[in-house]
Protein backbone atom coordinates (compact mmCIF):
# COMPACT_ATOMS: atom_id res chain seq x y z
CA UNK A 1 0.00 0.00 0.00
CA UNK A 2 1.17 3.58 -0.88
CA UNK A 3 0.64 6.37 1.56
CA UNK A 4 1.45 10.05 0.23
CA UNK A 5 2.00 12.87 2.00
CA UNK A 6 1.55 15.83 -0.44
CA UNK A 7 4.66 18.04 -0.16
CA UNK A 8 2.98 21.47 -1.59
CA UNK A 9 5.53 24.12 0.02
CA UNK A 10 2.80 24.07 2.90
CA UNK A 11 5.41 25.02 5.69
CA UNK A 12 7.20 22.03 8.22
CA UNK A 13 5.75 18.83 7.34
CA UNK A 14 9.51 17.18 8.32
CA UNK A 15 6.54 16.04 12.29
CA UNK A 16 4.36 14.44 9.76
CA UNK A 17 6.78 12.56 7.52
CA UNK A 18 8.58 10.86 10.54
CA UNK A 19 5.16 10.22 12.51
CA UNK A 20 3.61 8.72 9.69
CA UNK A 21 7.12 6.66 8.84
CA UNK A 22 7.08 5.79 12.57
CA UNK A 23 3.67 3.97 12.26
CA UNK A 24 4.26 2.84 8.80
CA UNK A 25 7.48 1.02 9.42
CA UNK A 26 7.95 -1.48 6.64
CA UNK A 27 4.24 -2.62 5.62
CA UNK A 28 3.49 0.66 4.32
CA UNK A 29 5.06 2.68 2.10
CA UNK A 30 5.12 6.68 2.21
CA UNK A 31 5.56 9.01 -0.55
CA UNK A 32 6.54 12.53 0.27
CA UNK A 33 5.95 13.92 -3.20
CA UNK A 34 3.70 16.47 -5.49
CA UNK A 35 4.26 14.50 -8.19
CA UNK A 36 0.45 14.00 -9.74
CA UNK A 37 0.83 10.97 -10.89
CA UNK A 38 2.49 9.26 -7.49
CA UNK A 39 -0.73 10.96 -5.89
CA UNK A 40 -3.78 9.62 -8.36
CA UNK A 41 -2.04 6.21 -8.11
CA UNK A 42 -1.52 6.20 -4.35
CA UNK A 43 -4.29 4.51 -1.64
CA UNK A 44 -4.06 7.36 0.86
CA UNK A 45 -3.63 10.40 0.89
CA UNK A 46 -2.30 13.40 3.53
CA UNK A 47 -2.77 17.05 3.24
CA UNK A 48 -0.88 18.85 5.58
CA UNK A 49 -1.00 22.34 6.04
CA UNK A 50 0.69 25.19 8.27
CA UNK A 51 0.96 29.03 8.14
CA UNK A 52 -2.12 30.33 7.44
CA UNK A 53 -5.09 29.14 5.19
CA UNK A 54 -4.27 31.90 2.68
CA UNK A 55 -0.44 30.63 2.33
CA UNK A 56 -1.57 26.83 2.17
CA UNK A 57 -4.38 27.34 -0.84
CA UNK A 58 -2.23 29.54 -3.23
CA UNK A 59 0.76 26.65 -2.51
CA UNK A 60 -1.75 24.26 -3.89
CA UNK A 61 -2.66 26.49 -6.32
CA UNK A 62 0.98 26.91 -7.35
CA UNK A 63 1.23 23.40 -8.35
CA UNK A 64 -0.56 22.97 -11.45
CA UNK A 65 -2.79 20.52 -11.47
CA UNK A 66 -2.94 19.65 -7.86
CA UNK A 67 -6.22 20.89 -6.79
CA UNK A 68 -7.67 18.86 -9.73
CA UNK A 69 -5.62 15.69 -8.61
CA UNK A 70 -6.92 16.02 -5.22
CA UNK A 71 -10.28 16.57 -6.15
CA UNK A 72 -10.47 13.49 -8.73
CA UNK A 73 -9.02 11.31 -5.73
CA UNK A 74 -11.42 12.60 -2.92
CA UNK A 75 -14.54 13.41 -4.61
CA UNK A 76 -14.50 11.34 -7.79
CA UNK A 77 -12.57 8.89 -6.86
CA UNK A 78 -13.57 8.87 -3.16
CA UNK A 79 -9.91 7.31 -1.80
CA UNK A 80 -9.59 8.29 2.40
CA UNK A 81 -7.69 11.88 2.21
CA UNK A 82 -6.65 12.75 5.74
CA UNK A 83 -6.01 16.63 6.33
CA UNK A 84 -4.22 17.89 9.49
CA UNK A 85 -4.57 21.25 10.91
CA UNK A 86 -4.73 23.75 7.69
CA UNK A 87 -5.10 20.72 5.23
CA UNK A 88 -8.50 20.06 7.31
CA UNK A 89 -9.22 23.85 7.37
CA UNK A 90 -9.04 23.83 3.52
CA UNK A 91 -11.92 21.68 3.35
CA UNK A 92 -14.32 24.57 3.42
CA UNK A 93 -16.01 26.66 0.96
CA UNK A 94 -13.83 30.02 2.37
CA UNK A 95 -11.47 30.79 4.85
CA UNK A 96 -11.12 34.62 6.43
CA UNK A 97 -7.46 34.68 7.34
CA UNK A 98 -5.26 37.24 5.88
CA UNK A 99 -7.84 37.70 3.44
CA UNK A 100 -11.02 36.17 2.09
CA UNK A 101 -10.05 32.95 0.01
CA UNK A 102 -12.01 30.18 -1.91
CA UNK A 103 -11.17 26.64 -0.28
CA UNK A 104 -11.40 23.42 -1.94
CA UNK A 105 -15.22 23.02 -0.92
CA UNK A 106 -15.41 19.61 0.20
CA UNK A 107 -17.20 19.93 2.93
CA UNK A 108 -18.99 22.89 2.80
CA UNK A 109 -18.74 25.75 5.57
CA UNK A 110 -16.16 28.57 6.71
CA UNK A 111 -13.10 29.30 8.74
CA UNK A 112 -12.77 31.75 10.81
CA UNK A 113 -10.79 32.71 13.88
CA UNK A 114 -11.63 32.05 17.02
CA UNK A 115 -13.31 34.24 19.05
CA UNK A 116 -10.98 34.95 22.00
CA UNK A 117 -13.85 36.58 24.11
CA UNK A 118 -11.61 39.58 24.31
CA UNK A 119 -8.78 38.67 25.18
CA UNK A 120 -10.24 36.42 27.64
CA UNK A 121 -8.45 33.29 25.75
CA UNK A 122 -4.89 33.49 24.31
CA UNK A 123 -4.61 32.82 20.66
CA UNK A 124 -2.61 30.68 19.17
CA UNK A 125 -4.88 27.65 20.69
CA UNK A 126 -1.69 26.24 21.75
CA UNK A 127 -0.83 23.20 23.77
CA UNK A 128 -2.48 19.77 24.95
CA UNK A 129 -6.56 19.83 25.08
CA UNK A 130 -9.12 17.17 25.54
CA UNK A 131 -11.36 16.10 22.78
CA UNK A 132 -14.76 14.92 22.85
CA UNK A 133 -15.90 12.59 20.71
CA UNK A 134 -18.68 13.00 19.16
CA UNK A 135 -19.46 10.22 16.58
CA UNK A 136 -18.03 6.99 15.66
CA UNK A 137 -15.39 7.77 13.51
CA UNK A 138 -12.80 5.20 12.04
CA UNK A 139 -10.02 7.32 12.85
CA UNK A 140 -10.92 7.09 16.36
CA UNK A 141 -10.94 3.38 16.81
CA UNK A 142 -9.46 2.43 20.52
CA UNK A 143 -9.14 5.97 21.01
CA UNK A 144 -10.81 6.78 24.50
CA UNK A 145 -13.38 10.06 24.77
CA UNK A 146 -11.08 12.92 26.42
CA UNK A 147 -8.11 12.05 25.21
CA UNK A 148 -5.33 14.85 24.62
CA UNK A 149 -4.32 16.05 21.42
CA UNK A 150 -1.87 19.03 20.50
CA UNK A 151 -3.21 21.98 19.16
CA UNK A 152 -1.68 24.88 17.14
CA UNK A 153 -4.08 27.43 15.72
CA UNK A 154 -6.13 30.80 15.67
CA UNK A 155 -9.09 29.85 13.37
CA UNK A 156 -11.21 27.23 13.36
CA UNK A 157 -13.61 25.35 10.70
CA UNK A 158 -17.40 25.72 11.19
CA UNK A 159 -19.13 23.19 8.79
CA UNK A 160 -22.26 23.75 7.88
CA UNK A 161 -23.47 20.19 7.91
CA UNK A 162 -22.71 19.56 11.64
CA UNK A 163 -23.35 15.79 11.13
CA UNK A 164 -19.73 15.91 9.85
CA UNK A 165 -17.97 16.52 12.84
CA UNK A 166 -16.66 13.84 14.77
CA UNK A 167 -15.16 15.46 17.29
CA UNK A 168 -15.14 18.94 19.50
CA UNK A 169 -12.57 20.57 21.76
CA UNK A 170 -13.56 23.65 24.25
CA UNK A 171 -11.32 26.61 24.13
CA UNK A 172 -13.85 29.28 24.52
CA UNK A 173 -16.31 27.22 22.65
CA UNK A 174 -17.20 23.97 21.52
CA UNK A 175 -14.37 24.10 18.54
CA UNK A 176 -14.63 21.65 16.03
CA UNK A 177 -11.52 19.25 16.29
CA UNK A 178 -12.20 16.52 13.43
CA UNK A 179 -14.04 15.96 10.90
CA UNK A 180 -15.39 12.81 8.53
CA UNK A 181 -17.29 12.55 5.71
CA UNK A 182 -17.52 9.34 3.98
CA UNK A 183 -13.80 9.03 3.23
CA UNK A 184 -12.60 12.33 3.89
CA UNK A 185 -10.88 12.85 7.34
CA UNK A 186 -9.51 15.77 9.05
CA UNK A 187 -7.83 16.95 12.51
CA UNK A 188 -7.64 20.30 13.61
CA UNK A 189 -5.28 19.01 16.18
CA UNK A 190 -1.93 17.27 15.51
CA UNK A 191 -1.88 13.78 15.47
CA UNK A 192 1.94 13.89 14.59
CA UNK A 193 2.58 15.54 17.72
CA UNK A 194 0.01 14.06 20.04
CA UNK A 195 2.62 11.45 21.46
CA UNK A 196 1.26 7.56 21.82
CA UNK A 197 -2.48 8.46 21.14
CA UNK A 198 -1.52 10.72 17.90
CA UNK A 199 0.06 7.84 16.31
CA UNK A 200 -2.61 5.77 16.82
CA UNK A 201 -4.44 7.72 15.31
CA UNK A 202 -2.23 7.57 12.21
CA UNK A 203 -2.13 4.13 12.49
CA UNK A 204 -6.20 3.78 11.94
CA UNK A 205 -5.77 6.19 9.29
CA UNK A 206 -3.37 3.81 7.47
CA UNK A 207 -5.33 0.54 8.85
CA UNK A 208 -8.65 1.86 6.59
CA UNK B 1 -10.18 22.86 29.15
CA UNK B 2 -6.60 23.19 27.40
CA UNK B 3 -3.75 22.06 29.77
CA UNK B 4 -1.03 23.84 31.13
CA UNK B 5 2.26 22.66 30.09
CA UNK B 6 5.40 21.58 31.44
CA UNK B 7 8.48 21.64 29.37
CA UNK B 8 11.81 20.46 29.83
CA UNK B 9 14.85 21.90 28.84
CA UNK B 10 17.87 20.42 27.56
CA UNK B 11 21.45 22.39 27.00
CA UNK B 12 23.32 20.93 24.40
CA UNK B 13 26.96 21.83 23.42
CA UNK B 14 28.92 20.38 20.49
CA UNK B 15 25.79 17.49 20.16
CA UNK B 16 26.03 16.43 23.77
CA UNK B 17 23.79 17.20 26.59
CA UNK B 18 25.97 19.35 29.24
CA UNK B 19 24.15 19.38 32.04
CA UNK B 20 21.89 15.62 31.75
CA UNK B 21 19.51 13.23 33.82
CA UNK B 22 21.63 11.53 36.76
CA UNK B 23 20.38 8.32 35.54
CA UNK B 24 22.12 5.24 36.39
CA UNK B 25 20.71 3.32 33.56
CA UNK B 26 21.68 5.58 31.17
CA UNK B 27 23.50 3.95 28.09
CA UNK B 28 25.22 7.42 27.36
CA UNK B 29 24.33 10.06 29.60
CA UNK B 30 25.23 12.84 27.26
CA UNK B 31 23.32 11.82 24.92
CA UNK B 32 20.06 14.14 24.03
CA UNK B 33 18.41 11.65 22.03
CA UNK B 34 18.26 9.30 24.43
CA UNK B 35 17.61 12.25 27.47
CA UNK B 36 14.37 13.60 25.41
CA UNK B 37 12.92 10.14 25.15
CA UNK B 38 12.95 9.47 28.46
CA UNK B 39 11.19 12.59 28.94
CA UNK B 40 8.46 12.41 26.31
CA UNK B 41 7.86 8.57 27.70
CA UNK B 42 7.30 10.61 31.19
CA UNK B 43 5.08 12.84 29.67
CA UNK B 44 6.59 16.29 28.67
CA UNK B 45 4.04 18.53 26.72
CA UNK B 46 6.88 19.59 24.74
CA UNK B 47 10.63 19.66 24.76
CA UNK B 48 12.96 21.87 24.34
CA UNK B 49 16.61 22.17 23.27
CA UNK B 50 19.03 25.28 24.11
CA UNK B 51 22.23 24.71 21.61
CA UNK B 52 25.15 26.39 23.90
CA UNK B 53 27.82 25.56 21.07
CA UNK B 54 30.26 28.27 21.03
CA UNK B 55 32.23 27.27 18.13
CA UNK B 56 30.98 28.44 14.59
CA UNK B 57 32.59 24.89 13.34
CA UNK B 58 30.28 22.53 15.77
CA UNK B 59 26.96 24.43 14.86
CA UNK B 60 25.31 21.61 12.58
CA UNK B 61 25.63 18.95 15.32
CA UNK B 62 22.48 20.38 16.45
CA UNK B 63 20.48 19.56 13.08
CA UNK B 64 21.99 15.85 13.89
CA UNK B 65 20.70 16.06 17.23
CA UNK B 66 16.97 17.57 15.96
CA UNK B 67 16.96 15.06 12.97
CA UNK B 68 17.31 12.12 15.51
CA UNK B 69 15.00 13.33 18.06
CA UNK B 70 12.18 13.98 15.76
CA UNK B 71 12.97 10.80 14.46
CA UNK B 72 11.84 9.07 18.32
CA UNK B 73 9.92 11.61 20.22
CA UNK B 74 6.55 12.33 18.92
CA UNK B 75 5.33 15.36 20.83
CA UNK B 76 6.65 19.49 19.85
CA UNK B 77 10.30 19.92 20.29
CA UNK B 78 11.61 23.86 20.41
CA UNK B 79 15.16 24.54 19.19
CA UNK B 80 16.54 27.82 20.42
CA UNK B 81 20.40 29.19 20.75
CA UNK B 82 22.14 30.76 18.05
CA UNK B 83 19.23 31.26 15.70
CA UNK B 84 20.47 34.13 13.61
CA UNK B 85 17.87 34.22 9.91
CA UNK B 86 15.42 33.10 8.74
CA UNK B 87 17.62 30.42 6.95
CA UNK B 88 18.30 28.82 10.07
CA UNK B 89 15.15 29.04 11.38
CA UNK B 90 14.07 26.88 7.63
CA UNK B 91 16.97 24.26 8.34
CA UNK B 92 15.82 23.78 12.03
CA UNK B 93 12.47 22.96 10.58
CA UNK B 94 13.35 20.97 8.15
CA UNK B 95 15.34 18.68 10.95
CA UNK B 96 12.10 18.13 12.71
CA UNK B 97 11.79 21.11 14.80
CA UNK B 98 8.39 22.46 15.61
CA UNK B 99 9.29 25.77 16.57
CA UNK B 100 12.17 27.42 16.91
CA UNK B 101 13.13 30.22 19.54
CA UNK B 102 14.79 33.31 18.67
CA UNK B 103 16.94 35.40 21.07
CA UNK B 104 19.14 37.88 20.31
CA UNK B 105 18.59 37.96 16.41
CA UNK B 106 15.05 38.89 17.74
CA UNK B 107 16.62 42.16 19.43
CA UNK B 108 18.77 42.87 16.41
CA UNK B 109 16.94 42.87 13.69
CA UNK B 110 13.15 42.25 14.29
CA UNK B 111 12.59 41.53 10.57
CA UNK B 112 13.92 37.92 11.33
CA UNK B 113 10.32 37.52 13.59
CA UNK B 114 8.45 39.11 10.58
CA UNK B 115 9.96 37.58 8.01
CA UNK B 116 9.52 33.97 9.36
CA UNK B 117 6.09 34.25 10.84
CA UNK B 118 4.91 35.00 7.33
CA UNK B 119 6.82 32.08 5.88
CA UNK B 120 6.46 29.32 8.40
CA UNK B 121 3.46 30.21 10.35
CA UNK B 122 3.55 32.09 13.90
CA UNK B 123 2.95 28.59 15.37
CA UNK B 124 6.90 27.78 14.92
CA UNK B 125 8.17 31.15 16.24
CA UNK B 126 9.19 31.69 19.75
CA UNK B 127 10.30 34.41 21.17
CA UNK B 128 12.69 34.53 23.98
CA UNK B 129 13.32 36.90 26.17
CA UNK B 130 16.14 37.33 28.87
CA UNK B 131 15.22 40.12 31.02
CA UNK B 132 17.16 41.44 34.03
CA UNK B 133 15.65 44.19 36.72
CA UNK B 134 17.13 47.29 36.66
CA UNK B 135 15.31 49.42 39.71
CA UNK B 136 11.40 49.51 38.11
CA UNK B 137 11.78 47.80 34.72
CA UNK B 138 13.36 44.96 32.82
CA UNK B 139 15.61 45.56 30.69
CA UNK B 140 16.44 42.72 27.81
CA UNK B 141 19.60 41.15 27.56
CA UNK B 142 21.43 39.43 24.72
CA UNK B 143 24.26 37.02 23.81
CA UNK B 144 23.27 34.52 26.83
CA UNK B 145 22.81 37.39 28.84
CA UNK B 146 25.89 39.07 28.59
CA UNK B 147 24.79 42.32 27.08
CA UNK B 148 22.73 44.74 28.06
CA UNK B 149 20.45 46.87 25.49
CA UNK B 150 18.63 48.77 27.60
CA UNK B 151 14.94 48.21 25.81
CA UNK B 152 12.60 47.65 27.85
CA UNK B 153 11.44 43.90 28.23
CA UNK B 154 7.27 44.35 28.49
CA UNK B 155 7.16 46.88 25.33
CA UNK B 156 9.21 44.64 23.75
CA UNK B 157 7.39 41.75 24.41
CA UNK B 158 4.47 43.51 23.09
CA UNK B 159 6.42 44.62 19.75
CA UNK B 160 7.11 40.79 19.20
CA UNK B 161 3.67 39.81 19.18
CA UNK B 162 2.54 42.31 16.84
CA UNK B 163 5.85 41.00 14.89
CA UNK B 164 4.32 37.48 14.49
CA UNK B 165 5.68 35.74 17.63
CA UNK B 166 3.58 32.86 18.22
CA UNK B 167 4.93 32.08 21.89
CA UNK B 168 7.31 34.12 24.36
CA UNK B 169 9.46 32.36 26.05
CA UNK B 170 10.61 34.79 29.34
CA UNK B 171 13.38 34.13 31.30
CA UNK B 172 14.25 36.46 34.18
CA UNK B 173 18.51 36.83 34.48
CA UNK B 174 18.22 37.12 37.81
CA UNK B 175 16.63 34.07 38.89
CA UNK B 176 18.09 31.65 36.54
CA UNK B 177 20.37 29.19 37.76
CA UNK B 178 19.47 30.52 41.54
CA UNK B 179 16.46 27.66 42.21
CA UNK B 180 14.35 30.54 43.57
CA UNK B 181 11.90 30.78 41.64
CA UNK B 182 10.17 32.40 38.60
CA UNK B 183 10.18 36.37 38.69
CA UNK B 184 5.98 36.03 39.21
CA UNK B 185 6.03 39.90 38.75
CA UNK B 186 7.64 39.81 35.42
CA UNK B 187 5.75 36.73 34.22
CA UNK B 188 2.85 38.51 35.08
CA UNK B 189 3.24 41.41 33.77
CA UNK B 190 4.12 40.31 30.60
CA UNK B 191 1.57 37.69 30.33
CA UNK B 192 -1.41 40.50 30.89
CA UNK B 193 0.09 42.64 28.16
CA UNK B 194 0.12 40.08 25.51
CA UNK B 195 -2.43 37.77 24.33
CA UNK B 196 -0.18 35.15 22.31
CA UNK B 197 0.91 32.22 25.47
CA UNK B 198 4.13 32.92 28.04
CA UNK B 199 6.32 30.15 28.89
CA UNK B 200 7.81 30.94 32.17
CA UNK B 201 11.98 30.17 32.83
CA UNK B 202 14.35 30.75 35.06
CA UNK B 203 14.91 29.85 38.63
CA UNK B 204 13.19 26.91 39.17
CA UNK B 205 14.18 25.02 42.59
CA UNK B 206 10.88 23.19 43.28
CA UNK B 207 7.22 22.31 42.65
CA UNK B 208 5.85 24.94 43.90
CA UNK B 209 7.66 27.36 41.86
CA UNK B 210 6.03 25.80 38.59
CA UNK B 211 2.48 26.43 40.58
CA UNK B 212 3.61 29.64 40.96
CA UNK B 213 4.89 30.50 37.49
CA UNK B 214 1.03 29.13 36.12
CA UNK B 215 -1.56 30.73 39.09
CA UNK B 216 0.58 33.65 39.88
CA UNK B 217 2.53 34.14 36.61
CA UNK B 218 -0.76 33.59 34.78
CA UNK B 219 1.98 31.59 32.39
CA UNK B 220 0.46 28.95 29.63
CA UNK B 221 3.52 26.60 29.98
CA UNK B 222 6.35 26.27 32.21
CA UNK B 223 9.88 25.46 31.31
CA UNK B 224 12.62 23.99 33.82
CA UNK B 225 15.92 22.59 33.41
CA UNK B 226 18.12 21.33 36.32
CA UNK B 227 14.83 19.72 38.57
CA UNK B 228 14.52 17.82 35.68
CA UNK B 229 18.37 17.09 34.84
CA UNK B 230 19.25 15.81 38.53
CA UNK B 231 16.48 13.24 38.94
CA UNK B 232 15.15 15.86 41.51
CA UNK B 233 12.07 15.32 39.92
CA UNK B 234 10.53 13.69 37.52
CA UNK B 235 8.10 15.44 34.91
CA UNK B 236 5.64 12.68 35.83
CA UNK B 237 5.62 13.41 39.47
CA UNK B 238 5.51 17.67 38.61
CA UNK B 239 2.79 16.47 36.75
CA UNK B 240 0.78 14.74 39.55
CA UNK B 241 1.85 17.59 41.90
CA UNK B 242 0.14 20.76 40.02
CA UNK B 243 -2.86 18.69 39.34
CA UNK B 244 -3.47 18.21 42.88
CA UNK B 245 -3.42 21.97 43.44
CA UNK B 246 -5.88 22.31 40.75
CA UNK B 247 -3.77 23.01 37.36
CA UNK B 248 -4.83 21.17 34.86
CA UNK B 249 -2.14 19.14 33.15
CA UNK B 250 -2.32 16.21 30.59
CA UNK B 251 -2.28 13.01 32.76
Amino acid sequence: MNVTIVDYNSGNISSVINSFKEVAKDKVNIEVTSDLNKIKSSDKVVLPGQGSFKSCVDALNNIKGLVDTLNEFAVSNKKPLLGICVGLQMFADIGYEETETKGLGWISGKVSKIDNQNGKFKLPHIGWNQINIVKDSKIFKDIENNSHMYFVHSYEFIPNDKSVISGTTDYSSNIVCSVEKENIFGTQFHPEKSDKTGLKIIDNFISL
Amino acid sequence: MLKNRIIPCLDVKNGRVVKGINFVDLKDAGDPVEQAKIYSDGGADEICFLDITASNENRDTIYDVVDKTSKKCFVPLTVGGGVRSVEDINKLLNCGADKVSINTSAVQNPEVVVESSKKFGSQCIVVAIDAKKNSEKWEIFTHGGRNNTGIDAIEFAKKMEDSGAGELLVTSMDRDGTQVGYDIDLMSKISSKVNIPVIASGGVGNLDHLVDGIKLGHASAVLAASIFHYGKYSVKEAKEYLDSKGIPVRI
